[in-house]
């Protein structure tokens, strides 16, 4: 148990969206002010994992769980070096934290990290609003009391669509993850960060690849430089649409019939690259319970999302592509969304959810099984190159 | 995959009376059940053995078996059936229990039944502790080190082995019935020796003790494409140590991170798929150590649970429905939600609220017992809230379950801070106020935890609630201060209580700012999709989500936490008032907080508020549906005596309350006014008197004339009521009861020694009397009549009786202004019919009634209640064109009603049993009913569905209270003549041996083994060599005074699980029952055959 820190309580904060809705509460975390595309989070668990996903770049969170922070912050949970929310919107912040392994409290460390919170009632009405309208631009302040006023600060901000963030979230430098001890290295992985989550190369190296982890900006010639026995593209914030030197870069992966694997963001780009369309859905997948199916298996995956785009791609069987053909291999349960594509004449998949998990189900882990067996077939000399992608039926 | 369509008929089977540990949630469940399969076109085929319950009216199934579910019935229902798959599942331990002797013993293979929903080996490897523990170990989970023990030397052994605390479990009992914690030697030998005695295998598991550590539970689902869904998961309150079935509980689980939630329900799925739970729910229990996370898998259910009822209703999943679905082939993902229409049951609910279960108990009613809470469940009904906080939730939870003495309070002094918090670390039903009370009186979080081992997270939230209750106290009560109380739940009345004001003027205040809760929908996802179904509960949250009403509205009050005395056949009659008005045009709000039940279900009405049942919380209802359409008005009659006690309240308010009127109500239960209509009407009555202090009792009973029955006014299930057969007797009385005063007068009646107990059922519209049915006691008056056992139709009134009966009813009911249904109980003694009581409201045999006469009668009630004649309801075909209850044939059918008592749950603090004799007290926690062509099949199936034996051959051991001994002789000769042994005390058998019946004498407890080691009774009964147990308590009935030998007899039955007798009465019927037996010819019949049978002798 931690010591009860000081609350934000008393003072008085206001949250307001860019069609004029405003919710009054109090301050949670840091004092000031923030900007931000505001979208809903469902998860029961996992604030601190939601917090560093840098995939939300640039959002203000709101979770739709009453009770944030009970567990409080510790250092083994994160999914990068820092909180990425721009916002953070909760019902009930903890007064303590009760976990064995808390270092301190949820509140603590939004301040330590500057982050904007607030804690109101209408967590709910809230969500039923993005739900019904969208996610849309918005403000938290603690400075600006006019709701007004600071409505128009939200409609000068920036929008979602058209936004090109991989670039601010990205290491700068590359930097590899190796297996732990005891695990032979088997595969090279060349992983692409787009905002990536630290659980997703440790996923890899558990299973014996050598991760080296390359800034957004790393073009054909760095990534296949490293003569990767496969590349990986990550998640990430931002449109899709905007990202041209991604989608080229997967573009030479693909013609070098280099195993390749991507997550979310990932899976946008893949769809880029098969010159399918990518669009905004209204409000997004953001939680830890979507149903995603394996068209061919029927298999129920409980998965975690984190994705306000998806990829157009036709479901009713496979399509041509100028990689030959693809296929829609997985979506979702609740909407029809397209959730994962194959390529059916090389080594290529990608999913829109998160089977790296963190937060979320292991349900879909064996993905990372299905890539590793994909290299083991593209480097045993007995196969050819061109073999098609057998992902996720094991 | 599609539904399979190789099956055509599946038998459902139940689980059976309303026993501890096992309750309404298996009606809720069967129901569900049941109705899905009825709509997929199978035919339904049911064997449950309880009238009381929704599942087993004749419309939910296509052949319902009201019979004793135990392997042989169950087998001749599968003979006559034959249906081509048997579902487990849904009826608790007992259906699993059933299934598996049926597996074992052939059956189902001999008629090629298939089992659906589980399989053998899964059922086993769950249930069986070692197995179990293997699966553990596999998937690479951890399980208790344990040993397993099947002597009591085996026992002592691995204790040492373990060390001391070691927990006992018994393999394949309910409820964890017979389990416990050992401290000591002295301890284990108590606990495992009646562990060992429980156990269908004489089996126990002893345990390392994991006290203290943090509970948990996941309600999990598989489909037979093998995907597999977390529908909650549940964090208890109390910390390991008490059962969960007692404890506290939360939904979500709130103090884990991801990783080890994660990490728990990755262990959940590999159990799930090890143990091979084909389709279907299962519940997986594990505790979490506080300091270091690790995690012990405790238990699985492979089954749908008390817990599954639960997460059901705390997240709109309904597993009971699904796991039909999927037992008859269907897939997660091929079944939708029923709350958002669009999205699929593969997926897994997120709630964005907190629900809170609070077990209700009844220790008051086993004085004796000790009210430590243990590992051995001793609940009898719970309440479960819903709100947007843990603070929120949980006072509406201690709200709903609606005892006085028990809920958070800020009236009067706390108390002292160490006594407290020393009282607190024995878990109990008060620890909650208790620990409230120590943060009042200035106790840390940190003291509180380190007393209880309960989270601090939890602790610290309790605290908040004493921080905002010390707030309201220092200043105005303005909005900032009401609105924050409100929000985390404090109620009108506590707000009153700290700020020194009524509860009314605290309302006045709070409607006058305009601060009232919205309500807002259980959606199953935290609304990232709409809700197409309107199940709500309230919370001081921003916008309401209450739907426009589209025709005129009647709320029905549900009767709240299933309690001794108000059980689940209130909760029938509030769903078929629900079905009935839906039907008739009405749109049906149901308002409970119940759980376990069918009306809580959220097809069942309408609409649906989960909300505590207190003035404060109905009339916000009432505010919120009177802003979205036209409200009829509210029904107080049918949920027991919870609503009723709102009735006045609610007119006050201004709401206008349909069927018999709040006046009418309050005439009935008034003894003065109840008098004057029996003597306009020329009905007589036991002379009956109130008293206000003990020198008005003196008088009084003086003037009626002992022995009396004394009673506090306005209760129900018999609460505090005792036969007093004189004056030091009253005084002790008084003295117990010390609340008598002017506000809680006493009432007196003269009671009728040797008179025949007759309970009547009846519906009048204000001109017509529909008379449901006559029942008669098999009990003598005296024993509460929910606790007697009763025949329908009456076996020893004749046609003037009956004609007495319907005058004498149609007389109060005019008299007292009843519009719907009415229950009478009448005694009849040297020939006079006395007028005991009238209730003008649905009685706990409404259920009863209807199954054994094949009539709706809460439905008809319910229609009478608003505005339809009875005349009007025959045309209709709601009731039967002509005849009723009153006028079956005399050869009809009969019906028996059975209580089923819990004196197997308690045990005193020396760790003895409590004592079993009936009394003017309720203490049954259900009933079952027996239907054949003559009394004695229906008596003999009523004890074999109770109790599950009636002897047919062995030994009888008989000692009677010399009152009794003359009408002891003919049926213990007849027991005699069909090859019995009869064994007796010293002074019986010198009363039989005088009339020809041979009886070897046996030694009396008092007296001690003999002198060449004969032994006394007791002993015999331990060893097993007694089959049936008849005796009579000497003195009083219904207390627990010195330790007479009769006592110990009667726990040493209840220990060794020996049919027992305590009546003159119920001996006569039992050895009906035991010829009935003996003859070999006792058959099966559905419902449907019986109420055509009816039909056809009745036209």
């Amino acid at each position: 148990m931690t010591p009860q820190a000081p609350t934000g309580g008393s003072v008085p904060a206001v949250l307001v969206l860019e069609d004029g809705r405003a919710f009054h509460g109090r301050s949670f975390g840091a004092q000031g002010e923030t900007l931000g595309e505001i979208v809903f989070n469902t998860g029961m668990t996992g604030y601190q994992e939601t917090l560093t996903d840098p995939s939300y770049h640039r959002q203000i969170v709101v979770m739709t769980a009453p009770h944030i922070g009970n567990t409080g912050v510790n250092d083994d949970d994160p999914e990068s070096g820092r909180i990425w929310v721009s916002g953070y919107v909760v019902r009930e912040p903890a007064r303590i934290s009760s976990n064995w392994r808390s270092q301190r409290t949820l509140e603590e460390e939004l301040v330590r990290q500057n982050v904007v919170g607030i804690a109101l009632d209408g967590t709910r009405a809230l969500t039923r609003h993005l739900r019904d309208r969208g996610a849309m631009r918005a403000a938290i302040s603690t400075v600006e009391t006019d709701p007004e006023r600071l409505r128009e600060r939200v409609l000068a901000s920036p929008q979602m669509a058209g936004a090109d963030l991989a670039g601010e979230v990205t290491t700068t430098e590359p930097y590899t993850v190796r297996p732990p001890e005891g695990v032979p290295t088997r595969f090279r992985v060349a992983a692409v960060d787009l905002g990536i989550k630290a659980m997703t190369p440790q996923r890899l190296a558990e299973r014996g690849c050598e991760v080296t982890v390359l800034p957004a900006g790393a073009g054909a010639e760095e990534i296949l430089g490293l003569r990767p026995d496969g590349v990986f593209f990550s998640n990430g914030p931002g449109d899709p649409a905007t990202a041209d030197a991604p989608v080229a870069a997967m573009r030479a992966v693909l013609e070098s019939r280099t195993p390749l694997f991507g997550i979310c963001f990932g899976n946008q780009i893949l769809g880029r690259a098969l010159e399918l369309g990518t669009f905004k859905l209204p409000f997004g997948h953001r939680g830890v319970n979507q149903p995603v199916q394996d068209v061919h298996t029927g298999r129920v995956y409980i998965t975690s999302h984190n994705h306000g785009f998806a990829v157009d791609a036709p479901t009713g069987g496979p399509f041509e592509t100028p990689f030959g053909r693809a296929e829609v291999s997985h979506v979702d349960l609740n909407d029809g969304v397209v959730e994962g594509l194959r390529l059916l004449d090389r080594p290529a998949f990608s999913v829109q959810y998160h089977p790296e998990a963190a937060a979320g189900p292991h349900d879909a882990a064996e993905h990372f099984d299905a890539f590793c067996d994909l290299m083991a077939a593209s480097t045993d000399p007995s196969s050819s190159s061109g073999r098609p992608a057998e992902p996720a039926q094991s | 995959m599609p539904r399979r369509n190789d099956l055509k008929s599946v038998l459902v089977v139940g689980s059976g009376p309303i026993v501890i540990g096992q309750a309404a949630e298996f009606d809720y469940s069967g129901t569900q059940a049941c109705r899905v399969l009825k709509a997929e076109g199978l035919r339904v085929i049911l064997v449950n053995s309880n009238p009381a319950t929704i599942m087993t009216d004749p419309e939910i199934a296509d052949a319902t078996y009201v019979e004793p579910i135990t392997a042989e019935m169950v087998e001749k229902i599968i003979a006559k059936e034959r249906p081509d798959a048997l579902l487990p599942t849904l009826g608790g331990q007992t259906a699993l229990n059933t299934a598996v002797a049926l597996h074992d013993s052939g059956v189902l293979a001999k008629y090629n039944v298939e089992l659906i929903g589980a399989n053998v080996e899964a059922i086993q490897s769950g249930e069986d502790r070692e197995t179990f523990k293997g699966i553990v170990e596999r998937i690479g989970g951890e399980s208790a080190r344990s040993r397993i023990c099947h002597t009591l030397q085996e026992c002592l052994d691995a204790a040492e082995e373990l060390n001391y605390p070691v927990v006992v479990r018994p393999s394949f009992t309910m409820g964890g019935s017979g389990s416990g914690f050992a401290h000591d030697e002295k301890e284990l030998r108590r606990i495992a020796g009646q562990g060992l005695a429980l156990s269908p295998v004489t089996e126990v598991l002893l345990e390392e003790s994991i006290l203290g550590w943090k509970e948990y539970e996941l309600e999990l689902m598989r489909d037979g494409n093998d995907n597999v869904v977390v529908v909650c998961s549940i964090e208890n309150f109390d910390p390991m140590g008490v059962h969960t079935g007692d404890s506290i509980t939360v939904a979500p689980a709130m103090t884990l991170t991801d990783r080890e939630y994660q990490h728990m329900r990755d262990l959940g799925i590999a159990v799930i798929r090890e143990v091979g739970v084909d389709t279907g729910g299962c519940n997986i229990q594990f505790a979490v150590h506080p300091g270091t996370g690790r995690i012990i898998v405790i238990e699985m259910n492979p089954r749908v649970s008390r817990s599954s009822a639960l997460a059901s209703k705390a997240t709109g999943f309904p597993i009971a429905k699904i796991a039909a679905k999927l037992a008859v082939g269907y897939t997660l993902d091929e079944i939708p939600n029923d709350i958002t229409a669009e999205t699929p049951a593969s997926f897994e609910p997120s709630l964005d609220y907190v629900v809170v279960k609070v077990p209700r108990f009844a220790f008051e009613k086993f004085p004796g017992a000790d009210p430590a809470l243990t590992t051995t469940m001793k609940s009898v009904g719970e309440a479960m809230a819903i709100g947007r906080s843990f603070p929120e939730a949980l006072q509406k939870a201690m709200r709903s379950v609606e005892k006085n003495g028990v809920g958070l309070t800020w009236a009067g002094e706390p108390g002292d801070a160490a006594e407290l918090l020393q009282a607190v670390r024995t878990p109990g039903e008060l620890r909650l106020r208790r620990i409230q009370q120590a943060l009042r009186a200035g106790a840390s979080v940190t003291e509180l935890h380190e007393a209880t081992g309960i989270d601090p997270w939890f602790l610290d939230q309790m605290l908040l609630l004493e921080e905002t209750a010390r707030d309201l106290a220092q200043g105005r009560l303005d909005t900032r201060r009401l609105r924050g109380a409100k929000r985390l739940g404090f109620s009108d009345a506590q707000i009153g209580e700290i700020t020194g004001k009524t509860e009314e003027v605290v309302r006045e205040l709070r409607y006058a700012l305009g601060i009232h809760p919205v309500y807002l929908t259980v959606d199953t996802c935290a609304a990232e999709f709409a809700a197409k179904t309107p199940y709500l509960y309230s919370s001081y949250d921003e916008e309401t989500e209450v739907p426009p009403g589209e025709r005129p509205k009647v709320i029905i009050l549900g009767s709240g936490p299933n309690r001794i005395g108000q059980g689940v056949e209130f909760d029938y009659s509030c769903v078929h008032a629900a079905f009935a008005l839906s039907e008739a045009g009405y749109e049906t709000v149901m308002v409970n907080c119940n759980p376990e039940t069918v009306s809580t279900d959220y097809d069942t009405s309408d609409r649906l508020y989960f909300e505590p049942l207190t003035l404060e919380d109905v009339l916000e209802v009432v505010r919120a549906e009177r802003a979205t359409g036209e409200l009829v008005g509210v029904v107080v009659q049918l949920g027991g005596q919870t609503p009723l006690g709102l009735a006045r309240g609610l007119k006050e308010a201004g709401v206008p309350i349909v069927g018999t009127s709040p006046e009418a109500i309050d005439l009935a239960e008034d003894r003065g006014e109840f008098g004057k209509v029996l003597a306009d009407a020329g009905l007589p009555a036991p002379k009956h008197g109130t008293a206000h202090s003990f020198a008005g009792a003196r008088e009084v009973a003086a003037e009626i004339g002992y022995p009396v029955m004394v009673r506090p006014s306005y209760v129900l299930g018999g609460r505090g009521m005792e036969i007093v057969y004189d004056e030091r007797m009253l005084a002790d009385y008084i003295e117990r009861n010390a609340e008598v005063s002017p506000d809680y007068p006493v009432l007196i009646d003269r009671f009728l020694d040797d008179a025949i107990e007759i309970d009547v059922d009846a519906i009048y519209d204000g001109t017509d009397l529909y008379l449901g049915g006559i029942m008669e006691h098999i009990e003598e008056a005296g024993i509460h009549s929910g606790d007697s056992a009763c025949a329908l139709p009456a076996v020893t009134l004749g046609k003037e009786d009956f004609e007495r009966i319907r005058y004498s009813t149609e007389a109060i009911a005019r008299g007292t202004g009843v519009r719907g249904l009415l229950n009478v109980q009448y005694a009849l003694a040297s020939g006079v019919l006395y007028v005991l009581e009238a209730n003008p409201r649905a009685s706990r045999t409404a259920p009863f009634v209807s199954k054994a006469t094949a009539v709706p009668l809460a439905k008809a009630a319910a229609r009478v209640m608003l505005g339809a004649s009875v005349r009007e309801l025959r045309a209709e075909g709601l009731l039967p064109a002509e005849g009723d209850g009153g006028t079956l044939p005399m050869d009809a059918p009969v019906s028996v009603k059975e209580a089923v008592l819990p004196f197997n749950r308690f045990i005193d603090r020396q760790g003895e049993g409590v004592d079993t004799v009936l009394g003017p007290e309720m203490r049954s926690t259900g009933e079952v009913m027996g239907l054949d062509a003559d009394f004695g099949a229906a008596y003999a199936k009523s004890q074999l569905a109770a109790y599950g034996s009636l002897p047919t051959s062995g030994s009888v051991f008989v000692s009677v209270a010399n009152r009794d001994k003359r009408n002891l002789v003919f049926p213990v000769k007849r027991l005699a003549d069909l090859g019995f042994e009869i064994l007796a005390t010293e002074g019986t058998a010198g009363v039989l041996r005088r009339h020809g019946v041979a009886a070897r004498v046996v030694r009396k407890h008092s007296e001690g083994p003999g002198p060449a080691g004969e032994p006394t009774i007791v002993q015999l009964i331990h060893r097993g060599d007694v089959d049936l147990i008849v005796n009579t308590p000497f003195g009083s009935a219904g207390q627990s005074g010195p330790r007479l030998d009769g006592y110990e007899i009667r726990t040493a039955a209840v220990v060794r699980a020996v049919p027992s007798v305590t009546t003159v009465q119920g001996l006569a019927a039992a050895v009906q029952g035991i010829e009935a037996l003996v003859r070999g010819d006792i058959g099966v019949r559905s419902l449907q055959e019986h109420a055509a049978a009816l039909r056809g002798e009745a036209g």
